[in-house]
């Protein structure tokens, strides 16, 4: 794209300004109407599944119904509890939402549409996703009342549980991709399987790890149902307790762009990203943008299923889950892949 | 010209978020202005090129431990008056160690001026390693030149750890713990029956 602008005269600097500022836009405008969309894909989904009809007043098919519900919290009053802790509290739902749009810039859309295509590009996911906890630590510790400061706790507990299993499945991925370069991931899975599946995904020893990685992403996303830090039977609603109006809505989104997010990179770590899922000149016609994006809402599918079908955890059942069942698996794996690569002779 | 740029703003934050770590009231605040200043870190190094510490920067500081941090800073029952009650008794201890830290300032900047060592080019970069990316270089030299140190160091944390939760941990012989296989193993016939009294009749179970 700094080319394009390059050409219209202007020099590199203001080209690659430009190009990054036009490329921001790009990736935030379609996903904040894509966050809309899929809140409302999530109520039918969870309506569906429960026999009921859903949202259908607001539009054809109640299509708007995000809309209407985004217009109604940006016309109510902010109430800042008095006790509050004024600055912190305004701050926190706007690291939250920052956070979530700030990891997109390292997912490939296309071969060669990626905002940021750096080295380190797993890494800065990791270190994106556990900037995460502070929106809701710092939520809970300054509205000053006590749901929410519980809430606190438990998301704090909950995201670094999940993260260090998280962090082993990558390695599985890495090693076998030989790079932590998203695109290079990406290209590392075409025709990974007998030559024509596009897809660690279909390789016996890293589908487990997808399967612990889809739920870990549950985890991690604070997703049902795992969705401990928001437990309305236990603690009203967790940190958003003392929340109203924009900031109550910033978590809202910020919510679901990290489970986009979360889909996003299952499809691209596991389920061949951008490629088709077979290695056949015919399918190379839909163009990448559209393979990523039916991937996304697949897994966004299962996400809704499995928060309409499944039980809340216990919180003790939440931790052993992380810290002694994915975690020594996790670790298992890392063990077991390197050893086969290593015999294989995959790094010679 | 947006290096130098980039490089003012990260060093001017670095250094104003920690002053502020040490001079806010509340440790809460110190400690979220200690995360900004790591952040900022990060940012410094990601302008030298070592984009690999960066990230480590990141997910290990701000993502682990500034969060167990905050998590027990914020558990704290602040008690403010109690806090600056301390401040003559600790101020020696505190200026000794001031002195011992600008003492290694002085040092390091002697050293560094000296130009003994090979640290980077004066302009900033770095000076390029072996592989052709900052992780592969790294890993390069942890795995075989420095590979006794690297796992010593391993071996270090490990008996740390364990020696840590062996100190800290004490049997309850009071609690009750779950049989989790015993628990998933049980069916529904294990625990309910089916039965169908008469009127008036009560059941026995």
């Amino acid at each position: 794209m700094t080319q394009t602008f390059q050409h219209w005269g202007l020099s590199f600097g203001a080209a690659w300004g430009l190009a990054t500022i036009a490329g921001i836009l790009l990736i935030a405008l379609p996903l904040m109407l894509g966050v809309a969309m899929i809140i409302y894909a999530d109520r039918k989904i969870w309506a569906a599944m429960a026999l009921r009809r859903g949202p259908n007043v607001v539009g054809p098919f109640g299509l708007l119904q995000s809309f209407a519900d985004g217009l109604k919290v940006f016309l109510q009053e902010t109430i800042v509890p008095s006790a509050a802790n004024k600055g912190l509290f305004l701050i926190a739902p706007i690291i939250t939402f920052t956070v979530a749009l700030m990891a997109w810039a390292v997912i490939p859309f296309n071969s060669g549409a990626i905002l940021a295509d750096i080295n380190v590009g797993l890494l800065y996911i990791l270190a994106i996703s556990s900037l995460g906890v502070y929106g809701v630590v710092i939520a809970g510790w300054a509205s000053n009342s006590k749901y929410p400061f519980f809430s606190a706790m438990r998301a704090a507990a909950q995201m670094i549980s999940y993260e260090v299993s998280i962090g082993f499945i990558l390695i599985c991925v890495v090693l076998w991709a030989g790079t932590f370069n998203l695109n290079g991931i990406v290209l590392a899975q075409k025709g990974h399987v007998f030559g024509f599946i596009n897809g660690f995904v279909a390789n016996p020893l890293l589908f487990p790890l997808w399967v612990m990685f889809l739920i870990s992403g549950m985890a991690e996303t604070a997703r049902a149902p795992f969705d401990l830090t928001e437990a309305e039977s236990e603690l009203v609603a967790g940190y958003q307790t003392e929340y109203s109006s924009m900031a109550f809505a910033l978590y809202w989104l910020g919510e679901y762009a990290n489970v986009l997010l979360m889909c996003a990179l299952n499809a691209v770590l596991f389920w061949g990203g951008y490629l088709p899922p077979l290695d056949i000149p015919i399918l190379y016609l839909v163009p990448g943008f559209v393979w990523l994006l039916l991937k996304i809402l697949f897994f966004f599918f299962i996400f809704s299923w499995v928060k309409a079908t499944v039980p809340r955890y216990r919180y003790d059942q939440l931790m052993r889950l992380g810290w002694k069942v994915f975690l020594p698996l996790s670790l298992f794996f890392v063990f077991l892949i390197s050893g086969y690569l290593m015999a294989t002779g995959h790094f010679a | 010209m947006i290096q130098t740029l980039a490089f003012y703003l990260f060093a001017t934050l670095v250094v104003a978020s920690g002053a502020i770590t040490i001079l806010a009231r509340n440790p809460v605040h110190s400690v979220l202005w200690l995360i900004v200043a790591f952040f900022n870190g990060a940012g410094l190094m990601v302008l030298v090129g070592a984009e690999f510490i960066a990230m480590l920067l990141v997910i290990v500081y701000v993502g682990a431990v500034a969060v167990l941090f905050l998590f027990v800073v914020m558990m704290l029952d602040i008690d403010f008056a109690e806090l600056r009650s301390g401040f003559v008794k600790n101020f020696p201890l505190g200026f000794a160690l001031a002195l011992v830290l600008l003492t290694e300032l002085i040092l390091g900047v002697g050293a560094y001026r000296a130009g003994a060592m090979k640290l980077g080019t004066p302009d900033g970069t770095a000076a390029t390693g072996l592989g052709t990316s900052n992780i592969e270089a790294i890993g390069a030299l942890l795995y075989s030149r420095y590979l006794f140190l690297f796992e010593a160091s391993g071996i270090i944390l490990l008996v740390a750890m364990i020696g840590a939760i062996v100190l800290t941990h004490r049997e309850r012989k009071d609690s009750r713990g779950q049989n989790i296989s015993q628990q998933v193993r049980r069916r529904p016939q294990d625990a309910t029956r089916n039965m169908s009294p008469g009127v008036g009749q009560g059941v026995e179970l």
